[in-house]
């Protein structure tokens, strides 16, 4: 974390809907093209959150200022979902945190931009994750933080839904419902894929709602590729005075891009060249290769 | 501590008592988290509170807040250099007869391999206290390693714990007694028997395992015979481990380990288990005699 910084953040400024989902085509074919450079990536979940990034960030829900990373008052997004970097890198750099020059040395050697985030190299980036599970403890501790300085900065949580297989988050989901932390927020980006498989079929998510509600959660559900639906269900926050919110997006692995849309192996597919063509011209964004 | 800092929190796993936090917990109720029976979330929150900008205690039994959560020990703390201090208490065999699931004589191994992380293992209160005074000041992970045996006061009230350094807390030139925790005041009790036989033993506190004083541990290579190492842990991995890869690479010497062997402990008190792996001052006396070639 940057050391803390005084500065006022910049007033949200509206943006369409339109803009958004331009925005959002713009950071797919950006990690699409960094994952065909460094050969590795994880493109099934970069492109089923791209929406939900590109609202939180270029949709100015969070309450960031990119020219001071480490304002101490912030909202706390936390990446707990580490792997779909592509997609996240890209989404701070378009937001301002980094030069978007620093997005062709992804994984390079010695790059600041590691496989998964690391907040000592990489402005913007709240905590180290990769490994699952980690995300939604550390935004709970970020939220008691807030309520124990008196602070309103608001902590929102994405993760995977495969990911909800790791214990850690129930734990962590208790303890947010004991503490009442309705400045919390996590957001599942429910693909309904995992590495192996469709998450039915590997472990049963369903009932995912009930589940939440069961914990304690004011559960909202949203198309996750719908922005005018993103922004309103995340202005509307905390969806219950006293309790956490669950907002579980319904997302299609891989969406925007024929190719890998709702395919297992575009978990961690790497597009070649013609791909990157091809899904350059279905997003309507044009290709930097 | 929370007196005088307002971002000096607690963290716990239910263990209030254990971890005597009764009291923290009436004075500041609103700086108090318990997680309840969830040592990886407890982790994490910990990591939150830090990003925050809190001072998180973070306290448990040292077997299940190492074990639990090593990875997030690992990432959450150590690789995100979280400022975050862990408090693990009743480390090495102080559960005795609750068996190895709650006997925690891995925690050094673990612990000391991880970067960014400052492991210390006091040896008496004063020095508990001094070190807890100073994690508040140190900028990142911590891990303090806290015994439940009674042990006498080894230091003076003017002892001041400083990170990196070992102090010596007798002189001798014939063997080097290096001890950490509730193995100190065994040594000195060796170290006293040790001179009644005309053999001179220093000794040296190691309660900084990481980083170690590697030049007080070349210092004692060089000038004695021999260098015996003591802790309530595994030999392997630990104290021993360390002070072992230090000779190893820079300065070769005769040298014993004492610790438990690589074995689950028999049911039994602490102190009988201490007794059993030869963790005494008759133990230390006998290994020391040993490596010199005296017995």
């Amino acid at each position: 974390m940057s050391t803390p910084q005084s500065a006022p953040v910049t007033p949200a400024s509206p943006i369409s809907a339109e803009s958004l989902r331009i925005e959002a085509n713009r950071i797919r074919l950006s990690a699409m093209t960094m994952t065909h450079h460094a050969g590795l990536g994880h493109t099934g979940g970069d492109l089923s959150s791209a929406d939900i990034l590109a609202t939180l960030y270029l949709g100015n829900i969070l309450h960031v200022d990119p020219a001071h990373p480490g304002w101490p008052q912030r909202d706390r997004f936390i990446m707990s979902k580490g792997h779909c970097s592509g997609a996240f890198y890209s989404t701070l750099a378009f937001k301002g945190f980094f030069p978007r020059e620093w997005l062709r040395t992804f994984m390079d050697p010695l790059a600041k931009l590691n496989g998964h985030p690391d907040r000592n190299k990489l402005p913007g980036v709240e905590a180290n994750t990769g490994p699952l599970g980690h995300g939604l403890p550390i935004g709970a501790g970020a939220a008691l933080a807030a309520r124990m300085r008196g602070e309103s900065w608001r902590v929102f949580v994405l993760v995977g839904d495969g990911e909800l297989q790791e214990g850690s988050n129930w734990e962590a989901a208790m303890t947010a419902q004991h503490y009442g932390l309705d400045n919390l927020v996590v957001i599942v980006d429910r693909n309904r894929i995992q590495q192996g498989d469709f998450t039915e079929r590997i472990s049963r998510m369903e009932a995912l709602p009930e589940r939440w509600r069961a914990f304690g959660f004011a559960v909202a559900e949203v198309d996750g590729h719908d922005h005018a639906a993103l922004r309103a269900c995340l202005s509307a926050l905390p969806h219950a005075a006293g309790k956490p919110s669950c907002i579980i997006a319904h997302t299609i692995k891989g969406k925007g891009v024929s190719f890998a849309e709702n395919k297992p192996a575009w978990h961690h597919g790497v597009p070649t060249k013609e791909q990157l063509v091809l899904a350059a011209a279905e997003l309507g964004v044009e290709a930097e290769l | 501590m929370a007196e005088t800092d307002d971002r000096v929190c607690a963290v716990v796993n239910d263990s209030v008592s254990s971890t005597k936090l009764k009291n923290f917990s009436r004075r500041f109720p609103a700086r108090f988290v318990n997680v309840g029976i969830a040592e990886q979330n407890m982790i994490g929150v910990g990591a939150g509170l830090a990003n925050g900008g809190m001072v998180p205690y973070v306290c448990g039994a040292s077997c299940f807040l190492t074990a639990r959560a090593m990875e997030q020990i690992k990432v959450d703390l150590c690789y995100s250099n979280s400022n975050v201090k862990l408090c693990g208490m009743s480390s090495g065999m102080a559960y005795g007869q609750l068996g190895p699931t709650h006997h925690s004589i891995e925690d050094l191994a673990w612990t000391r391999i991880l970067p960014n992380l400052a492991v210390i293992v006091p040896a008496d209160a004063l020095e508990t206290a001094r070190a807890m005074h100073f994690s508040l000041l140190h900028q990142g992970p911590t891990f303090l390693r806290i015994s439940r045996l009674p042990v006498p006061a080894v230091h003076a009230d003017d002892h001041p714990f400083a990170l990196g350094k070992a102090p010596v807390l007798r002189e001798g030139n014939d063997i080097a007694l290096l001890a950490n925790g509730v193995m100190v005041s065994r040594a000195l009790d060796a170290a006293d028997s040790l001179r009644a036989l005309g053999i001179h033993a220093r000794v040296l506190n190691m309660s900084s395992m990481k980083p170690m004083d590697e030049e007080a541990v070349l210092d004692a290579a060089r000038t004695t015979r021999g260098i015996l190492t003591a802790e309530e842990a595994l030999a392997a991995g630990g104290l021993g481990g360390a002070v072992a890869e230090i000779l190893a690479l820079h300065h070769p010497a005769p040298m014993r380990i004492l610790g438990v062997p690589g074995v689950f402990a028999p049911t039994g008190s602490a102190e009988f288990l201490l007794e059993h792996f030869g963790l005494t001052a008759p133990g230390i006396h006998n290994a020391a005699l040993e490596l010199l070639g005296e017995k």
